[in-house]
């Protein structure tokens, strides 16, 4: 059995641990709820975005443009939000997974990185990282949106880049987080008819669209807006999602913390128990002896 | 509601920023102002800078909205703005000085002007001016 000191030792040191995991999660559980209100405020233009951009590309037929056809044999490009700390269960891992399971290989991809997390591991991994806007995660705004869509809008149309990924953590609910990959360029018809079809509940009858100006100069201005509000979205998700792991993992090591605590109070007990009923012995065992 | 209204919404990235009936619209488009009774051809328009006037039968609201687009459909329109702003809610003492930053460096032409951001900046700037002083 260990001795009294070590385990009163051990208890302290993981009372303090346990004091700072229960900061913790009271701090992200304010943030949660902060970013969950934002990550639903700006859910319905994201989802209209969707909608709309899917319906006008359905419905406009085969309009041949840019966005829409894959660009050249350039790098495939990835936007892999993360979080810029630690100390969040899997959520940065299973972002880094995804990316590496996801089939895209180190030597034709290129990283747009959100968070320090996954950047650091994933260019360990030999991934290269064409842009870092790691300090937006701290309060993503709709400008942090549009500036990386620019640059990535940019690379695309220079052919740098042939196609262009999202990997971030959807939110469903406070302890459901989804990590995807997203296809958003060239932007996929076949997604874009998926959605027509789950739609078709409303009895709408799917007029004709017209554009003014041409179809293509209102694709050309709607696609890059489409590709910021996606952006956009996900920052928001994943700020949320980050959070909301945060809380559930700092809330496990509490209470494990606790019940560690628990456990080492009894061992202790029943050391200094043990020590006492050795005293005992030994003074009786003396008396006896002199006796 | 009568037949003659349609459903509007006014969509920006935090918010839904209005939602309901109207009568009439009016905005601005790159083609140039247009208004849109119910019953409109199904459309999609590239907004400008400008301001969208909501008509509720005799009630008037408007609004600033930069940059976004719409989706005109027989019996609801969906505006889709990347920033939208109500009369109170603009500084316009903050819109003054991005004026005179705008144009002041439309007239330097300096060395990299992004000419197309710098008037798409003044073009904000004046509409916010507009809707605060005009319809106050």
């Amino acid at each position: 059995m260990a001795s009294m000191r070590e385990i009163k030792r051990r208890k302290g040191s993981i009372q303090s641990t346990a004091k700072i995991t229960k900061a913790m999660k009271l701090v992200s559980t304010v943030k949660f709820q902060k970013s969950k209100g934002r990550a639903e405020n700006s859910k319905p233009y994201f989802d209209k975005m969707y909608e709309t951009v899917s319906s006008i590309l359905a419905k406009s037929g085969n309009i041949l443009h840019p966005y829409l056809t894959s660009g050249g044999d350039g790098k495939k490009a990835v936007i892999v939000i993360t979080s810029n700390r630690g100390l969040a269960g899997g959520y940065n891992s299973n972002i880094v997974k995804l990316v590496l399971d996801s089939g895209l290989s180190k030597e034709d991809t290129v990283l747009y990185a959100v968070g320090r997390k996954g950047k650091d591991t994933l260019s360990r991994r030999g991934y290269e990282v064409a842009g870092d806007y790691s300090e937006v995660m701290e309060a993503p705004m709709y400008t942090d949106a549009m500036d990386i869509g620019k640059d990535v809008l940019k690379a695309y149309k220079n052919n740098e880049i042939s196609e262009l990924y999202l990997a971030y953590t959807s939110f469903k609910n406070t302890v459901t987080h989804i990590p995807k990959l997203i296809k958003l360029l060239p932007v996929n018809q076949a997604a874009a008819d998926e959605v027509l079809k789950d739609g078709s509940d409303d009895q709408r009858p799917p007029a004709p669209m017209n554009y003014e100006p041409e179809p293509e100069e209102v694709l050309d201005a709607l696609i890059p807006k489409y590709v910021c509000s996606l952006i956009y979205g996900a920052l928001m998700e994943a700020a949320a999602s980050e959070n909301g792991a945060r809380m559930t993992a700092m809330d496990n090591a509490t209470s494990n913390a606790e019940e560690m605590i628990d456990q080492l109070t009894l061992s202790y007990n029943r050391a200094r128990q043990g020590a006492i009923t050795q005293e005992i012995t030994e003074i009786v065992s003396g008396s006896e002896a002199l006796a | 509601m009568a037949e003659n209204t349609m459903m509007l919404q006014i969509i920006s990235p935090d918010r839904v920023f209005y939602e309901g009936e109207a009568t009439m619209l009016e905005m601005t488009t790159t083609e140039g102002e247009i208004g849109v009774y119910p019953g409109h051809i199904p459309m999609t328009n590239i907004l400008k800078p400008g301001i969208v006037v909501i008509h509720e039968g005799d009630q008037i609201k408007r609004a600033a909205v930069h940059a976004g687009f719409t989706e005109i459909l027989q019996d609801r329109v969906t505006i889709m703005a990347e920033i939208a702003e109500w009369p109170d809610e603009i500084d316009v003492n903050r819109a003054k000085e991005a004026e005179e930053r705008a144009k002041r460096r439309l007239s330097e032409k300096g060395e990299g002007l992004d000419v197309a951001r710098a008037e798409m900046a003044l073009r904000k700037a004046l509409t916010r001016i507009e809707l605060v002083e005009r319809y106050k």
